[in-house]
């Protein structure tokens, strides 16, 4: 126990000095919140059932930074740790990779949590976005999220043989799925066919869950998305564990 | 002795090559036992089965009566291991490292107290990336000591440190062994294995070529010893054919090397020269050593 609080707090010490993960994580959102802010405003629209682009990008913002960290930040960092040989310096330690893995879980939580609390408290400073669900569902919804897309993270960082390959299998998983989704940019302005793509991307249930949990639809018209990333979870999951690799 | 390692008929191919072939060892409780060969011997894929890092084709490792891949989480307790190829994140800090890795264990020893010994203690905050390769092997050393082990390995023990550093190193080695560990490991220095291990197995090409102490391996293979002096061109040298300890003479220009052996070889001949009147200058004997074994043994240099 106590090895896996000592990892959870130095993880989180490095994952704060590594520029490109931060930036990312907590400054990219921002970012987004000020510059398509300041373009579309948080004037309602029939578009988005009388809801403003601020509202309804609050939980797809949220969904992008989760999906940042799961298919970059966890593969290129576990894949390097590979690559450099900590992980086969951890290996001759009495530390589990459960624990091991755990650690790394706990902080990447913890950071999405965090980047998702900068951009609503920044979406509400401005804009006062508006928040109609319940806050328990939302984070435990976020945290369930993030869970499944870690799930895919971890998954190609027990398959990808280098850091540069799960930085390019991660880019080639995020980019679609950023602008099909409907994390990036509201779906509801895509044509159709667009549309129909997005339902073969984990990310669009992603967004979908936490867009229902944002509006306080109720479990009832959420169990597909939850029942869709259960599964990716459980696959994902149990195929990382079985494949994990120290070297 | 209590055997603490035990290996038998280990075997481990990559495609083509052997890396290690056919063998068989034991490390006795509270030796200092070294494992020496030159680069490609085998060295780092043995002590890499031994620490459960890798699995052998065939044959058995036993640590401390367990099997290493099978109670790796169990060994790692009692072990102490430093590899010769391994890293840390770059911007972990010294003091960081020392605490992260502590908290894996059961047992600790005293991180800052060893950093002090390794002269690492004015780094407590640098950055991993920011150490020389010295410091950073010194700093794997640390980490290797840090739940006071029974039995350490060290793979490349000195590589990437001044002479100086090294010395040093060997008398944290001999401390460590007072200390009640037995210590394993490799090297390519075979002055290193000469000072410092009680035990030294010669590998080449992934067989054991000798495994005795350094004294027995150097005097024991009939090794001959050299007394080397100056003489001027013109003056002659008395016969030496008397004396039983000498097989040959070599001079060239006015550099005398008198070839032989035995325990009275060095001074039976100079006594024998001093009788004759010769003037000794610039007289010194050079010790058979294990790099001479290697050469006797696999009709190579060990440096290539």
């Amino acid at each position: 126990m106590n090895a896996i609080k000592t990892l959870t707090i130095i993880d989180f010490k490095l994952f704060l000095r590594e520029p490109i993960g931060t930036f990312f994580t907590l400054a990219f959102p921002i970012i987004l919140v000020l510059l398509f802010g300041s373009i579309y405003g948080n004037e309602p629209t029939d578009l988005f059932g009388g809801y403003g682009t601020m509202d309804i990008s609050m939980p797809g913002y949220t969904a992008l930074i989760l999906t940042t960290v799961g298919l970059m930040n966890i593969p290129i960092t576990m894949c390097s740790y590979r690559e450099m040989g900590v992980l086969r310096r951890l290996k001759v330690t009495p530390l589990k990779p459960m624990s091991f893995i755990s650690g790394d879980l706990i902080t990447n939580l913890g950071m999405t949590l965090l980047g998702m609390s900068f951009v609503v408290l920044l979406g509400w400073l401005l804009y006062r976005v508006r928040f109609e669900g319940q806050v328990i569902p939302l984070i435990l919804g976020v945290i369930y999220s993030s869970l499944a897309m870690f799930s895919i993270g971890y998954l190609i960082a027990s398959l990808a043989p280098t850091a540069r390959v799960a930085n390019v299998v991660g880019l080639v998983l995020l980019y679609p799925m950023v602008f099909l989704s409907g994390a990036g940019m509201p779906l509801e302005i895509l044509p159709e066919s667009m549309q129909n793509i997005s339902k073969f991307l984990p990310l669009t249930y992603v967004v979908r869950l936490l867009r229902g949990l944002w509006f306080g639809l109720p479990a009832s018209e959420l169990w597909p998305s939850i029942l869709v990333l259960g599964v990716i979870l459980l696959i994902c999951g149990l195929l990382s564990a079985r494949l994990f690799r120290w070297e | 002795m209590q055997p603490i390692v035990q290996v038998e008929h280990l075997q481990k191919s990559y495609e083509d090559l052997k890396a290690v072939d056919d063998v068989s060892f034991e490390v006795y409780s509270g030796e200092i036992f070294g494992m020496v060969g030159p680069n490609g011997a085998g060295k780092t894929t043995t002590i890499e089965i031994i620490e459960g890092l890798r699995k052998a084709d065939s044959g058995s490792a036993r640590v401390l009566g367990m099997d290493p891949t099978q109670s790796r989480e169990e060994l790692a307790e009692r072990v102490g291991v430093q590899l010769q190829q391994s890293a840390l994140p770059p911007r972990l800090r010294v003091v960081e490292a020392l605490e992260l890795f502590g908290s894996f264990y059961r047992q600790q020893a005293d991180g800052k107290e060893l950093l002090k010994r390794l002269g690492l203690e004015d780094k407590l905050n640098a950055p991993y990336a920011k150490l020389s390769g010295g410091q950073q092997q010194r700093l794997f050393i640390c980490m290797a000591l840090l739940n006071k082990p029974e039995l350490v390995f060290f793979d490349e023990l000195t590589t990437g440190l001044d002479p100086q550093a090294r010395r040093s190193m060997w008398g944290l080695v001999q401390e460590i062994r007072q200390g009640g560990a037995t210590i394993f490991l490799t090297t390519h220095f075979m002055e290193e294995a000469e000072r410092l291990c009680d035990r030294v197995l010669i590998l080449d090409h992934g067989k054991v070529v000798a495994l005795d102490t350094p004294e027995a391996l150097v005097g024991g293979l009939g090794v001959e010893k050299r007394l080397v002096f100056t003489l001027p061109e013109e003056q002659a040298l008395p016969s030496l054919d008397g004396l039983p300890a000498v097989s040959r003479v070599e001079r060239s220009g006015s550099r005398v090397i008198v070839y032989g052996q035995g325990r009275r070889f060095a001074s039976s001949v100079v006594v024998a020269l001093e009788d004759e009147g010769v003037d000794l200058v610039d007289l010194r004997t050079e010790q058979a050593n294990l790099e001479d074994v290697f050469l006797k043994l696999t009709g190579r240099e060990m440096r290539e």
